[in-house]
């Protein structure tokens, strides 16, 4: 509809904007041609679950590519699915499982389209033993303002490949995608879960589990201080090798709509954190459940993103490097825990060393932090602005597709490839990040 | 696993009608304009599990060739436990009260084009003595409105005649549904101004025309609250309605 506009997910920075919705493969040139012609530049939008400016044109017209949901073909026999860049994870999961093949790299959410998971090089629990979602992309269509359609894979055309994995949507319009799916004999998921009260242990029960589990995360408590910073739930599960093979439709709760203010604060969140962690009894749990409360909790939540307010919030995701991750993390705590903000959702990962084609993937060996804050000025920019320094000094990074406040200066420094994408950049596309970090 | 033939079977709702029945491995036959379309989504329900989705090209409009494509239909299926009759346009209603050729062209389009199909179909549906013809009508079609009533009028002509129908057609077990649905988000009403809170997905809308084949329903509005809003809509006395900027 002509009238209303899209979003980031974090709702901010607010720069609404005016969507060409594009249904069919062979409208998707007239479509961009037009809206560069028009507007100057644009993006392709998919599902609208980027945090930050990611996802945003700098010419606030975006090209919406959500109504490219069609499946192009299926071989059951080798897991091997290519559909249109508009597909969600969800619609692809709905088809797979019943046949016997899960996603091999799954975020935190299945709204996200094949598109976005392509262009932000998204990862999951399994990244240790899996890599990115990139690392399973066997060849995509690519078009471009500036040239016909080119169908890129490692072998031909590696450069645009590389580039467009994680590219963040810049190096043309993803109009298909071929995957590898990864097999499966069950949807259920043999869940484990057990308490750790510090960072130290942690890192111990990483250490122990990760090399033995498909998946491992951790929730942690961000707001624990002295002896118990960074005490949290240890997660870490396989899928089941009896059972059924069912997709699970379960009735949904909503947030109808935006309060004025966050509901999300120090007083809520410190009450919330502290009942959780001690609700869940001190030794191991086990639990055999579907694949949607593990991988996808808070996709039972419709536009949970609104508890924070009109104002939106940010997600701060860095990765520090093996070898310093412990201290940097322990100061980042420190830095959050003391100004007493943040959020319930804090996830602590470690991230293994398989490499991805992507030239701006985010992931490196070590540990990724990810949590959010409601938007509040000026504690959200001092805080961050500790947060970076402690990241930068430790060799790590943020990560573009939650991002909203990073520095030029900083993008180029944790992404030192970046120019390789700029000149194969599309000259008919570019995001308000992209402006933000590498133009102004 | 049913027969299905779709007529505008690239529309946003057909799509979204097939991705159902495919899940079923129903077979179809997809009737429309473009090729390519039609190829994509012929694709893309085979990969949702239809047994096979068959292409036929042709535009409504040629009346003449309605026998024919018909008959294709049977050779390939053999038998028609559904058919969708789901094409149709937006007309620029300013454009319609200037242009007497387009209105003409338009309400062939949305009019006079089902009514021509209707006719061989029914014929063979009555021999069959099965299946259901499910017809995409409008809620737009139960009062004329200033501001949509060429569209409108077509719709009425639509509605009209598949009464009519369902009531030949009962008395050889077949069964006619009549569609009414409400603001649906499809490429067809991409740029019109729709209420946010009244407007569905396709998806939605395809749900109620699944369910509605199957247990038989005559009339169907979609989704469920169109059917009370058009209650109040048909009973304001003609002196208030004219006066309404509807």
């Amino acid at each position: 509809m002509s009238a209303t506009t899209l979003s980031s997910w974090g709702q901010y920075p607010a720069f609404p904007q005016a969507a060409r919705p594009c249904f069919w493969r062979s409208e998707l040139s007239t479509n961009l041609k037009q809206l560069i012609n028009q507007f100057g530049n644009t993006l392709a939008y998919g599902n609208g679950r980027s945090y930050g400016d990611s996802c945003l044109a700098s010419s606030d017209h975006v090209l919406a590519t959500r109504g490219l949901n069609r499946f192009i073909a299926a071989d059951w026999q080798n897991g091997i699915i290519r559909a249109e860049a508009g597909v969600s994870l969800a619609e692809l999961l709905q088809l797979s499982i019943p046949q016997g093949w899960f996603l091999p790299v799954t975020p935190g959410t299945q709204y996200v389209t094949l598109g976005g998971a392509v262009a932000n090089d998204v990862h999951g629990k399994n990244h240790h033993v899996r890599g990115t979602f990139g690392c399973h992309v066997r060849c995509f269509e690519l078009l471009r303002s500036d040239a016909s359609a080119q169908i890129c894979s490692p072998q031909d055309h590696s450069d645009l490949f590389n580039a467009t994995i994680g590219g963040l949507g810049l190096t043309g319009i993803i109009s298909w995608i071929e995957l590898q799916l990864l097999p499966i004999q069950s949807s259920l998921i043999q869940s484990y879960s057990t308490r750790f009260n510090n960072l130290a242990e942690f890192f111990q029960l990483a250490a122990e589990h990760d090399s033995q589990h498909e998946y491992t995360v951790a929730w942690i408590d961000c707001l624990a201080q002295g002896k118990h910073l960074g005490r949290g739930i240890f997660i870490y599960g396989d899928h089941a090798e009896t059972g059924e093979l069912a997709v699970h439709h379960k009735a949904k709760l909503t947030v109808p709509l935006t309060p004025p203010i966050s509901l999300i604060n120090s007083m809520s969140l410190r009450a919330f954190n502290t009942v959780y962690f001690h609700k869940h009894p001190p030794s191991l749990q086990h639990a055999l459940v579907s694949y949607e409360p593990f991988f996808y909790p808070l996709d039972a939540i419709s536009h949970w993103n609104r508890i924070y307010g009109k104002s939106g919030f940010q997600q701060y995701q860095c990765v520090i490097p093996s070898a310093s991750a412990e201290a940097a993390v322990h100061a980042l705590l420190q830095e959050i825990a003391a100004v007493g903000s943040g959020s319930f959702l804090a996830v602590l990962k470690r991230c293994g060393d398989v490499p991805s084609p992507g030239l701006l993937s985010f992931p490196l060996p070590g540990v990724s932090l990810a949590l959010d804050f409601p938007q509040l000025e000026p504690l959200n920019t001092t805080l961050f602005s500790r947060m970076d320094s402690i990241v930068r000094a430790a060799g790590g990074r943020l990560y573009p597709a939650k991002d909203a406040h990073m520095s030029a200066n900083d993008f180029r420094h944790f992404y030192p490839k970046w120019s390789s994408l700029e000149s194969l950049r599309d000259p008919g596309l570019c995001s308000r990040f992209w402006q933000r970090v590498t133009l102004a | 696993m049913k027969k299905i033939v779709i007529i505008g079977a690239t529309s946003a709702i057909a799509i979204a009608c097939a991705r159902l029945w495919a899940a079923e491995q129903s077979e179809f036959f997809l009737v429309g304009r473009h090729q390519d379309k039609l190829q994509q989504t012929s694709a893309d329900l085979v990969a949702r599990g239809a047994q096979a989705a068959h292409s036929y090209v042709l535009d409504l409009i040629d009346f003449q060739q309605h026998a024919a494509m018909l008959t294709q239909a049977l050779q390939t299926l053999g038998q028609i436990d559904v058919i969708l009759i789901a094409h149709g346009t937006l007309p620029d209603q300013h454009q319609c009260e200037q242009d007497v050729h387009y209105a003409l062209q338009e309400f062939n389009n949305n009019a006079l084009s089902v009514l021509a199909l209707l006719t061989p179909v029914a014929n063979h549906m009555a021999q069959q003595g099965f299946g259901t013809i499910a017809v995409i009508s409008s809620v737009a079609g139960d009062r004329g409105r200033g501001s949509n009533y060429l569209y409108g009028s077509a719709k009425a002509a639509v509605t009209t005649f598949c009464e009519g129908l369902r009531a030949r057609m009962f008395k050889v077990g077949v069964h006619v549904l009549t569609i009414k649905p409400g603001f649906v988000a499809t490429p067809m009403t991409a740029d019109l101004n729709l209420p946010a809170k009244l407007t569905v997905s396709p998806e939605v809308v395809a749900k109620d025309i699944v369910q509605a084949i199957a247990k038989r329903k005559d009339v169907l509005y979609t989704p469920w609250f169109w059917a009370w809003i058009m209650k109040i809509i048909i009973h304001i006395p003609r002196g208030i309605f004219k006066k309404l900027k509807l």
